[in-house]
């Protein structure tokens, strides 16, 4: 039975998603009991999957019984339980946070579920075209979500995030005509075998470029710079429930993907024949930490600056993974997991904060513990989590980096990693002393009196009714898990070193 | 095969370029929003054409095997992509219809304009 838990991690919220719709011709309130149902059961089918692949044996299920390398592989590693897990519980957690944030529609939950089941399947596919498909399920789905807002710049965000992602996966796609011209297959295993055997060896020209286009693709998902353009966009002009979600995890798996492609399809050996792909793969992300870190510190919008920060934590999880020494690529992945809970986390207390004081930017977080105690409390949590200082999981994900890059001399991301945490006390910490330490102006006092009726006529729900327990609940939730997984962590790290046979 | 004759012979992937280059053109330099999506569209098209032109084989059948047939063109990037057809056609039709609703908000479907309103 375990064989078949793969498939029905996809087939189930693809099933649950089209329920909201149908029910939906009898009662407009049914979306999110449906999507409950749905997520609790992708949550225990990964829990079982989970479970099972820390064993130590990875799961392998033949889509149609085709054997590969004809027909579609699925396989659990545990990297992919890892992402897999992360996914369910996430999706499942801001169910409870959209319950009152809305979007109220059943279309909404549909999208919803079509998302998960995206995200499931690039998380456990073994097949590299069947990889694209899920890319643009997700792709799709997440356009989608960005314009379920009533903000007027709704949808020139999803417009341009629609136009740069589909450029970006269409790079994939592109790359992976390339290696299927050179190896005549999809398989990820067995494209891992005969790249070598390729005319030329992992040098040849054509191995080379569907690297770089494979890359270059999923590096616009990701949102690394200069191809970030869609992303601070997209999160800031989305409605709360919905940047929570997908600054969690569209990104988190196609950083994933990208960690898949380069490990179990070009394989380190790759990397060993080819330094400079290496080495460009490492520039960019470098840059992309350097530069992110600085537009999030220019910024005064708090989502944008949560977005601005995303492009250089993702930053430092690829180059962790560039530096492709087993202990840096194990930190690279538990700050990939670690990054999702926090920036979550983060995106669903401003949000939290926005529907409560009406406050959006730096300033208007000024005296914000009078206004909002738990709400800060939690901000507050998740920021210096981010920064890095433990136990929390920020501190646990770059120690490992950091340790990684020192094994094999890499200094260059020892000094970029230094300076991004100098960067990200920086902005963060601007925001905890102006929310703890400087008390709200008199004339910000007024506003603040003010703008929650400003806020409430924009919210239907009005004023602080907005803001169910459940939100806070997602909130705090994240605030504890980002805390307790930095504590946990030690006893897993043997378990996920283990299920990693492709590192050196 | 020298260099010459792959430049002689491999004419269908001049093609494949040309829509490459201008999809990217489109996409990167007209402040049209349908324009962009246009642009898009013949990208993925240069995309799909370098798949199916991949797959010929010179006097090859088409892949309906029966007895005796033989050389045939090689059906899985025809499968392929007649997935990524279906995926652009998906994409195409969200696009079009975020363009319809900026149109009903914004009157416009100049990204210059847009960009003007949002600073204002």
């Amino acid at each position: 039975m375990i064989e078949h838990v793969p498939v029905l991690l996809v087939v189930a919220p693809i099933v649950g998603g089209a329920l909201p719709l149908l029910v939906g011709l009898l009662t407009d309130r049914a979306g999110w009991s449906v999507a409950t149902l749905t997520l609790g059961v992708h949550a225990a089918l990964a829990a079982w999957l989970v479970a099972t692949v820390a064993g130590g044996q990875p799961v392998v299920y033949e889509v149609g019984g085709f054997a590969a390398p004809y027909g579609i592989e699925l396989v659990v590693d545990g990297l992919s339980a890892a992402v897999v897990g992360l996914v369910s519980v996430v999706s499942l957690g801001v169910l409870a946070y959209a319950r009152r944030a809305g979007p109220h529609t059943n279309s909404f939950y549909t999208l919803y579920l079509l998302l998960v089941a995206g995200l499931s399947g690039m998380s456990i596919t073994g097949d590299v075209f069947n990889l694209y498909v899920f890319l643009e399920i997700t792709g799709l789905a997440a356009y989608a979500l960005v314009a379920s807002g009533d903000q007027d710049a709704a949808a020139v965000a999803a417009l341009r995030y629609l136009i740069i992602g589909t450029f970006g996966a269409s790079l994939y796609l592109l790359g992976v005509g390339y290696l299927l011209v050179a190896t005549g297959t999809l398989n990820m295993a067995d494209l891992a075998t005969k790249i070598p055997q390729v005319a030329g060896g992992y040098t040849s020209t054509l191995i080379l470029a569907a690297f770089g286009l494979m890359t270059a693709g999923l590096a616009v998902k990701v949102a690394l710079y200069p191809v970030h353009t869609w992303q601070p966009d997209a999160y800031a002009n989305s409605p709360d429930s919905v940047s929570t979600l997908i600054s969690a995890l569209v990104s988190t798996v196609a950083a994933y993907s990208l960690a898949r492609i380069v490990f179990s399809v070009f394989t380190v050996d790759f990397f060993a024949a080819v330094p400079l792909a290496q080495d460009a793969l490492f520039a960019v992300a470098a840059i992309s930490v350097v530069v992110g870190s600085a537009l999030a510190v220019s910024q005064r919008d708090v989502r944008r600056m949560l977005a601005y920060s995303s492009v250089s934590q993702f930053g430092l999880v690829i180059a962790g993974f560039a530096v492709a020494s087993s202990t840096a690529v194990v930190g690279a992945i538990i700050h990939l997991v670690g990054h999702a809970v926090m920036k979550g986390g983060l995106f669903a207390t401003a949000g939290i904060i926005e529907r409560k004081t009406g406050a959006r930017t730096i300033e208007e977080y000024a005296g914000l513990t009078d206004r909002a105690p738990v709400a800060a409390g939690a901000f507050a949590v998740l920021a210096f989590s981010m920064v890095g200082v433990p136990p929390a999981v920020g501190f646990v994900g770059k120690w490992y980096i950091v340790l990684g890059a020192v094994e094999v001399g890499a200094w260059a991301l020892v000094a970029v990693l230094l300076l991004s945490t100098v960067l990200t006390l920086a902005y963060f910490a601007r925001l905890v002393e102006s929310m703890y330490f400087t008390d709200a102006p008199t004339a910000a006092e007024a506003e603040a009196v003010a703008e929650p009726e400003a806020a409430g006529a924009a919210i239907p729900d009005g004023g602080d009714a907005a803001v169910s327990p459940g939100m806070v609940a997602v909130a705090v939730a994240a605030a504890v898990l980002a805390v307790a997984l930095g504590l946990a962590f030690p006893g897993v790290e043997q378990a996920l070193e283990n299920s990693l046979p492709f590192l050196p | 095969m020298s260099v010459i004759d792959a430049l002689l012979t491999h004419y269908n992937y001049y093609a494949v370029v040309l829509l490459l280059g201008i999809g990217v053109y489109m996409l990167v330099e007209s402040t049209n929003l349908i324009k962009k999506v246009i642009g898009m569209n013949i990208f993925q098209t240069g995309i799909f054409l370098f798949f199916i032109t991949a797959a010929y084989v010179e006097g090859g059948a088409a892949p309906v095997v029966h007895e005796g047939g033989g050389p045939y063109v090689s059906p899985l990037p025809h499968v392929l992509i007649l997935t990524a057809i279906v995926v652009g056609v998906a994409l195409t039709a969200v696009a079009l219809a975020l363009v319809v609703r900026i149109y009903d908000e914004y009157g416009t479907l100049d990204e210059e304009v847009l960009r003007q309103l949002y600073h204002d």
